[in-house]
């Protein structure tokens, strides 16, 4: 098979304390043929996307990075689901918002204007609707056989559906195919994309505490034994609950990898790129 | 007698882009927020004060470091009102005023753990902090 070169967006977390969802990213991209080509002098997308109708400047990086992306002739995917939705909704302000396009080209003077002509792609979407998951069913080598897994989604990668256009924001398929297709059970509950607490928990501990525990013990009465995310934040306030229903919590990319025989099983030491 | 601005909502408006006349009032908003019970003012509660032009409450507000921008009362909302645009709205406002950041630089060092994401530090400066 030949193989498919994207453009890349790791992302500022993705590059230290989520170095575990870069790597095996990478290499389970390479396994299945496709080759994540890290964009040159990426900038840190911001990590929410600024919803004033007035703001520029803090769209800028996503539209650099948007258009280096064009002038390859590449999509571009991201991993993280921060930059991920950042990204895809600047890209869709540049397509359709002409204040926003007239004033960001103008301020970066690109060679030619952007105008929102790269596709954004959610790793998860470039199995999907790229590779497929036919595909990687047939390339699994240690399928995770009798594994109960929770797809977590959280807010990011659905939400606003209608520019984010990633899946049904209510009933939302694509990380329970993603589980079948690396051999593993899916376990659905209610608070699969539910809220986390996201960035609130640099102060409100309690509730994020009280977030976490309820999508925890939701899970966990249907059934999951771990939970799989794709972003680092989730991660992170998902293992600061310690409850009696604390399920252990992996980046879906090292699932990946330990049914391409990859990784080894279970958790490594973290090491990674 | 509360103070009307009707200056301050206009601007609210026009940075979130949010019509409160197509509000029905259903809840589902409200209804539908992780962050509702430590809200002094609920999401369905910002559009009638903003509608009513009654915004120093608003400013004022804890509600709005509450929030946690997760897009649920966005998608949610039948009428395309969105509260949480207006939530953000007024965010921006207070801290667009020369000392209404939210959270300071020398907050920080307190803060860290060796776990905690980059993301979150650059979430919480784009929201709280201008």
């Amino acid at each position: 098979m030949k193989e498919a070169k994207y453009s890349y967006f790791p992302g500022c977390t993705l590059k230290t304390k989520a170095k575990d969802l870069d790597y095996y990213a990478r290499e389970c991209a390479r396994a299945l043929g496709a080759e994540l080509e890290e964009l040159p002098e990426w900038q840190c997308c911001g990590g929410v996307y600024p919803l004033g109708s007035d703001e520029i400047a803090t769209k800028l990086s996503s539209v650099r990075a948007l258009n280096t992306a064009k002038e390859k002739g590449q999509e571009l995917v991201t991993v993280c689901s921060a930059c991920h939705h950042v990204i895809k909704r600047v890209n869709d302000d540049m397509a359709h918002q002409e204040d926003i396009r007239t004033r960001a080209n103008n301020y970066a003077q690109f060679k030619e204007p952007y105008q929102g002509e790269t596709t954004v792609l959610h790793y998860l979407e470039l199995l999907r609707d790229r590779i497929g998951f036919d595909t990687i069913r047939e390339k699994v080598t240690h399928p995770l056989t009798g594994r109960k897994i929770g797809a977590y989604y959280g807010c990011l990668l659905l939400r606003p559906s209608e520019i984010i256009q990633f899946d049904d924001p209510e009933n939302p398929t694509i990380m329970e195919d993603f589980i079948r297709a690396i051999g593993a059970e899916p376990v659905s509950y209610s608070f699969r994309n539910e809220c986390c607490g996201g960035y609130v928990s640099l102060k409100e501990k309690e509730l994020t505490h009280s977030l976490t525990g309820k999508i925890m013990e939701s899970a966990s009465a249907e059934g999951a034994e771990e939970l799989i995310t794709a972003c680092p934040l989730c991660m992170y306030n998902l293992k600061q609950y310690h409850g009696k229903d604390a399920l252990p919590v992996h980046y879906f990319t090292e699932l990946l990898a330990e049914a391409l025989g990859i990784k080894p099983s279970e958790k490594t030491n973290g090491e990674g790129a | 007698m509360m103070k009307i601005d009707r200056e301050k909502a206009n601007e609210i408006q026009e940075l979130s882009g949010v019509n409160t006349k197509k509000c029905m009032k259903c809840g589902k908003c409200s209804a539908s927020c992780p962050s509702y019970e430590e809200m002094d003012i609920k999401p369905h509660q910002f559009v009638s004060y903003v509608q009513r032009g009654e915004i120093e409450p608003l400013l004022q507000s804890a509600s709005l470091w509450k929030c946690l921008s997760c897009f649920a009362c966005i998608e949610r909302c039948p009428r395309d009102v969105k509260p949480g645009k207006l939530v953000d709205a007024v965010r921006q406002m207070v801290i667009r005023e020369r000392g209404g950041n939210h959270l300071q630089e020398e907050e920080i060092p307190k803060l860290l753990d060796p776990e905690l994401p980059q993301q979150l530090l650059v979430s919480a400066f784009r929201r709280e902090k201008k």
